[in-house]
């Protein structure tokens, strides 16, 4: 079902955790709300829930208005952080559970409920285990189980809060790619929140970038990864670099030369300029160029990460390089150019004040479970 | 090179436990002593006096008929007590653990009140409440209904002093467990009743069953407060403690004992029960704790 965020605000106790937020979410969509601590993302998935409620705004499912409907009747399946299982239950019970505490008139009879939970313990491929308790289980278990859970009652939205953030590496990466399976043979809307970018990148069909309880920006994980729109964006998605530069005449200049990029229509003054390590060049003989002493060279993996000073109080640039272009250039001086990169006027995005999103303590309270 | 690993964990174990032998039987001399002077020793005193005279003066002495309604009285005011202080405690954790409201401090310190209260106070504040010279004492007279020196007043006291039993009992535990539970019930479509029937209920029955027993040891044994407010009338409004220090101060030694020792029994009993509930139990109780 398609959900639809309208001018979401919401308060905590007269502190603003999200400010404004708008956003559309297409039926039988995967998508992630990618966030530091305090990004208001938990918020937002919670408001969607109904779990909580917004303090203004509207939240839609198709076309009908559910911010004034509860939690029961939004009719969503949520996964918990730490899954809330209910403990005194078996698997085949929390499963059922949706199914068993509808009201008569819309409850599947006893062998229904009992087959429904079954299939999709098959689904969850946890079949054999249905007797079992939540304590008999793995962390991956539980996390299939609190999976099945959700889905039992048909939502009309999953839910899926830090899905997979208590589970070790090996088993999240599995789940990870067992999820992405699940939700192309189900096909429900889905929307889970993560702080791991990699998560979001490989799995989400869109990703939600959120920063102080506001979207930063929208897009396919490609458009999130290339086209950064924001320089909270190109600092959280993987590696990059900034650095403090000038504009004069569409010319870029660090410190007192040009370095090669031209940057036309720009109006003079300062600004900071952000590439990411492996999107540069390295360039014999320096006629405008960057240039640096390495300063530390580490093999990881397929490729050589070299570290740059570039002289007064500057932040060390990194940046990476084949291993065969870099093989001898401990202590050396290198110049390069960055071949993809992205201007940010100073000033350009007013900073929210620092005391408006801290929706941290709120989220550790609720870790309790 | 095996003997080396060989002689490190000797080592280790060793230094786990470093006591002397000598400092640890003194250890558990003195633990043991304890335990029989101020436990086994007072609880056996009772039992022996009260069967000092043979087993048939005893059942005589609780065949007494004041005895006998004296029982009677404590099994009904606890009987009413304790399913009001477990509703009210159920229903303050609930409040207190899952729910952020203003004056939620002041709550939790109004419910310890009674823990820090003399229960001998306790019982006055009812005496002054609906005493004869109080402001409500004429009204309730006037309609003929009684309070002090009878049965309601008695159980009023007893609700006061055994008040904070189940709530104490529940609030850390519910706290610990936290509200993810009851929002993945609510979630999932179930009525506020059926999450507290079936998740809440169940995540802390056995911290209420704890509560429960407590509150209702402490409800049949609480003298202070009652004895203020019962009149010690008898046959009609002494409960067993108070007809323990009537017989006592007769010199009615085997009487006094013999109450006293059916009232121990009550309580070994509460003791018992619980034990072999955990026993019973203790596979679910685990689970639930691990979880």
């Amino acid at each position: 079902m398609e959900v639809r965020v309208q001018n979401i605000r919401k308060e905590f106790s007269r502190f603003p955790a999200l400010e404004d937020v708008s956003l559309n979410i297409g039926s039988g969509e995967l998508i992630a709300l990618l966030g530091p601590s305090g990004s208001g993302k938990t918020t937002l998935l919670r408001l969607v829930a109904g779990l909580e409620s917004p303090t203004e705004g509207t939240i839609f499912f198709g076309d009908q208005d559910a911010s004034k409907k509860s939690v029961q009747e939004r009719n969503i399946g949520f996964v918990f952080q730490h899954y809330a299982l209910f403990r005194h239950m078996t698997v085949l019970d929390n499963v059922s559970f949706g199914l068993k505490v509808r009201p008569a008139s819309r409850r599947p009879p006893a062998a229904e409920i009992r087959r429904r939970a079954l299939d999709l313990l098959d689904l969850v491929q946890l079949s054999g285990l249905e007797k079992r308790y939540p304590a008999q289980l793995s962390g991956g278990q539980r996390q299939r189980v609190a999976l099945a859970r959700a889905m039992a009652v048909e939502p009309n939205v999953l839910l899926l809060d830090e899905p997979f953030g208590a589970l070790d590496a090996q088993v999240r990466k599995e789940l990870r790619k067992w999820l992405r399976e699940i939700h192309d043979r189900t096909g429900h809307t889905t929307i889970f929140v993560t702080h791991d970018q990699e998560e979001a990148l490989e799995l989400a069909d869109r990703v939600v970038v959120m920063s102080k309880g506001a979207i930063e920006q929208v897009g396919t994980p490609d458009e999130i990864y290339d086209h950064p729109v924001s320089p909270f964006v190109y600092g959280f998605i993987g590696q990059s670099n900034c650095l403090n530069v000038t504009l004069a005449s569409g010319e870029i200049w660090f410190e007192d030369r040009p370095i090669g990029l031209r940057a036309a229509n720009e109006p003079d003054g300062a600004a900071t300029l952000y590439f990411r390590p492996h999107d540069v060049e390295l360039i014999d003989g320096c006629g405008g160029c960057l240039a640096g002493l390495v300063t530390a060279s580490r093999r990881v993996a397929g490729t050589r990460h070299l570290e740059l000073d570039l002289g007064r109080g500057h932040p060390a640039i990194e940046i990476e390089l084949p291993p065969e272009r870099a093989a001898s250039a401990d202590h050396t001086r290198i110049a390069f150019r960055p071949t993809r990169w992205k201007l940010f006027r100073k000033a350009e995005r007013p900073q929210a004040p620092s005391q408006s999103v801290d929706t941290q303590a709120h989220e550790l309270v609720r870790v309790g479970a | 090179m095996s003997l080396d690993t060989g002689s490190a964990s000797a080592a280790l174990v060793r230094a786990a436990t470093s006591e002397t032998r000598l400092a640890r039987s003194i250890l558990i001399v003195v633990a043991l002593g304890f335990v029989v002077l101020f436990l086994l020793l007072p609880l056996a005193t009772v039992f022996i006096e009260a069967l000092r005279k043979g087993p048939a003066e005893f059942v005589a002495a609780l065949g007494d008929p004041e005895t006998l309604s004296a029982i009677l009285l404590t099994l009904t005011v606890a009987g009413i007590a304790v399913p009001l202080n477990l509703v009210f405690g159920v229903a303050a954790a609930w409040a207190i653990a899952k729910f952020e409201f203003k004056g939620k401090a002041f709550l939790t310190t109004l419910i310890d009140l009674p823990f820090s209260v003399s229960p001998v106070i306790s019982g006055l504040v009812f005496v002054l409440l609906f005493g004869a010279n109080s402001a409500l004492g004429p009204i309730l007279q006037s309609y003929g209904i009684k309070i002090l020196f009878a049965v309601p007043g008695l159980v009023l006291a007893t609700v006061f002093v055994t008040f904070p039993f189940v709530a104490r009992e529940l609030i850390p535990l519910m706290q610990e467990q936290g509200t993810s539970d009851e929002e993945a019930a609510l979630s999932l479509g179930a009525t506020g009743w059926q999450t507290f029937w079936h998740v809440t209920l169940p995540n802390i029955k056995w911290g209420l069953l704890y509560g429960v027993l407590l509150c209702n040891a402490r409800a049949m044994g609480e003298f202070g407060a009652v004895s203020v407010v019962s009149g010690h009338i008898r046959g009609q409004t002494n409960t067993m403690p108070l007809q323990v220090e009537i017989l006592y101060n007769e010199y009615n030694f085997v009487a006094a004992f013999a109450v006293a020792a059916l009232l121990a029994l009550l309580a070994l009993l509460t003791l018992v029960l619980k034990t072999a509930l955990e026993l019973r139990y203790s596979d679910e109780i685990a689970a639930s704790r691990r979880h």
